[in-house]
């Protein structure tokens, strides 16, 4: 199935000389959400920006459902919603007439249902005669989705979408990028939030420095560079790690109460049981243990700083 | 083409104008109003004919035509600056539209409200002082290529401008003097020879001549000329803006 973004040889640099974007290559596939991670600066919103037309490409050629970004520039933006991370709105303009000045702009008829039920969708029909200086952050947060849903995009651009809003308002958003989902759109966001790629990413790019460095399905990723920990709470604290236990990957807590182990995903915790059954054998009791897997937060970290 | 794009930016634009009438048209047919009643009417009065026109008549094209000029570059500029004011722009550069097809919508809107000044203006200069209009159709002509190259002009200064002092040095510091010396309120023929040398190099003066040739009929250079002029201005606009375009200056990086 064709690509809903096909990225080939994609570069940046500015006129100030910095390169935002080195020969990057990216597919997104037709109805995913995609979270593309890196840290500030690593060129998330370039890639964006260029994608939807907004920056020009130094080299490099992308398509957008097929379409050349450049050569075919009208259907590839046509299908194409951006919900930029700035909260560029027309302070004076009412909800109704800024999200309907969007349809038009993108080469739509009017069509008062369809964006009444965008309205309604996202909470907003009560406000759609306010104007947009009086409404609150998340809101007009909530408006910028709505003016980028509003001519139908198959391909929709998040790029911090809920940099800034609550944490009820943010669950009401991911369930929204979910239900987009469901109807078809193929959704890319960029966020700080590992958690939100974390919860709703069906997979993860990571880019530094320009380049991206990691592709990968999220559970995959996870299974892949995630770290798993089970910690014990001895019945007696220890001096040190007894000498036939020194083949584990074991760290002693400073008051030597605690016994924490390390051990990969991959390796499905099937030396759990004997080193209990060894610990058993040297003489150490425990009292309690817990078990905690790390988030792909910690594996972002490692991947982007390595050391 | 566009056309529901170009329909959106244009609709976007005039509906600006509705909202801000007391800026958009009632505070200049106001200040048009005071100079028609003082010029006009009190001092005009004791003020000899020029050219067979009364001096209250006489200066109607070219008070017309100030406005004309300064509301067609600030409607233009400020339309185009707000957007990369506020950061709105992203939307028209990730949108579907042309170069071509912005300049129509932003241009246009910002033309139309300029061209629907001048005629408030007139009417409201028919109350103050009595003048006829002997060539209708070149009135026209000339207030709808003004405006639009003045707008063509407004629009390059607002993507020119990087801050709102920019914005307001050309209308202000350039062709407000350019048409106060340009013969809105006198005839360059009463001045003296040197002077009426030096102000064949007022571009305004070619726009103001062929405006009140079509009023009165009475020029101070010929219609040809004032109406190659006023092309010329035009062709020089829009080559400006067709190297904007083509180089994303100030738009795109």
């Amino acid at each position: 199935m064709q690509p809903a973004i096909a990225i080939h040889g994609l570069s940046k640099t500015y006129a100030s000389g910095l390169t935002a974007l080195r020969n990057v290559n990216l597919e997104i596939r037709r109805g995913e959400i995609f979270a593309l991670l890196g840290p500030n600066g690593a060129g998330k919103t370039t890639l964006i920006s260029i994608v939807c037309g907004i920056v020009n490409p130094s080299a490099g050629r992308v398509l957008a459902d097929g379409h050349d970004i450049v050569a075919d520039y009208r259907a590839a933006r046509a299908r194409i919603g951006l919900v930029p991370q700035e909260l560029s709105t027309d302070a004076f303009e009412s909800v109704w007439s800024t999200v309907t000045f969007s349809r038009g702009l993108f080469g739509k008829p009017a069509n008062p249902a369809y964006i009444e039920k965008v309205l309604r969708d996202l909470s907003l029909w009560d406000k759609k005669d306010s104007r947009i200086m009086a409404l609150s952050g998340g809101m007009k947060r909530r408006v910028m989705i709505a003016k980028a849903l509003s001519h139908e995009p198959q391909i929709l651009f998040l790029d911090e979408p809920t940099a800034g809003v609550d944490v009820e308002l943010r669950r009401g958003m991911w369930d929204m990028v979910r239900r987009l989902r469901e109807s078809g759109v193929t959704i890319i966001l960029t966020t700080h939030y590992i958690e939100e790629a974390q919860e709703m990413a069906d997979r993860i790019g990571v880019i530094r420095q320009g380049e991206i460095i990691l592709v990968e399905e999220k559970d995959t990723l996870m299974a892949k560079l995630g770290k798993r920990q089970l910690t014990l709470t001895l019945g007696e604290p220890l001096a040190r790690i007894p000498q036939a236990l020194q083949d584990y990957r074991l760290e002693l807590s400073a008051d030597g109460s605690q016994l924490v182990y390390t051990y990969d995903n991959q390796e499905h915790g099937g030396d759990i049981a004997r080193l209990l059954q060894r610990l058993g054998e040297a003489g150490i009791e425990f009292k309690d243990l817990s078990s905690s897997e790390s988030s792909l937060e910690e594996i972002f970290v490692s991947l982007v700083h390595p050391s | 083409m566009n056309l529901y794009g170009i329909r959106a930016i244009y609709l976007f634009e005039m509906a600006r104008m509705r909202r801000t009438l007391m800026q958009s048209v009632a505070s200049p047919v106001l200040s048009t109003a005071l100079y028609f009643v003082v010029f006009g009417s009190a001092i005009g009065s004791h003020m000899v004919d020029i050219d067979g026109v009364s001096y209250g008549a006489f200066i109607v094209p070219g008070m017309i035509m100030l406005a004309l000029l300064t509301q067609s570059i600030s409607n233009a500029s400020f339309g185009i600056y707000m957007p990369r004011f506020t950061g709105t722009i992203y939307e028209i550069h990730s949108a579907p539209v042309s170069y071509i097809e912005i300049l129509l919508g932003y241009v246009g809107a910002a033309a139309t409200k300029s061209i629907l000044l001048g005629a408030i203006m007139l009417a409201t200069a028919r109350l103050c002082v009595p003048f006829q209009i002997e060539h209708p159709l070149w009135m026209v002509a000339f207030l709808v290529l003004t405006a639009v190259t003045f707008s063509l002009l407004g629009f390059i200064i607002g993507i020119w401008a990087d801050g709102f002092e920019k914005l307001q040095i050309v209308p202000l510091m350039i062709v407000t003097p350019l048409t106060f010396l340009g013969g809105s309120f006198y005839s360059i023929d009463m001045l003296p020879p040197f002077w009426q040398t030096v102000s064949l190099f007022n571009p305004v003066v070619y726009l103001i001549s062929g405006f009140r040739w079509s009023f009165y009929g009475v020029a101070d250079v010929s219609l040809p000329v004032s109406l190659g002029m006023t092309a010329l201005f035009l062709v020089l606009c829009l080559a400006g803006v067709r190297w904007i375009f083509r180089t994303g200056y100030r738009l795109k990086t």
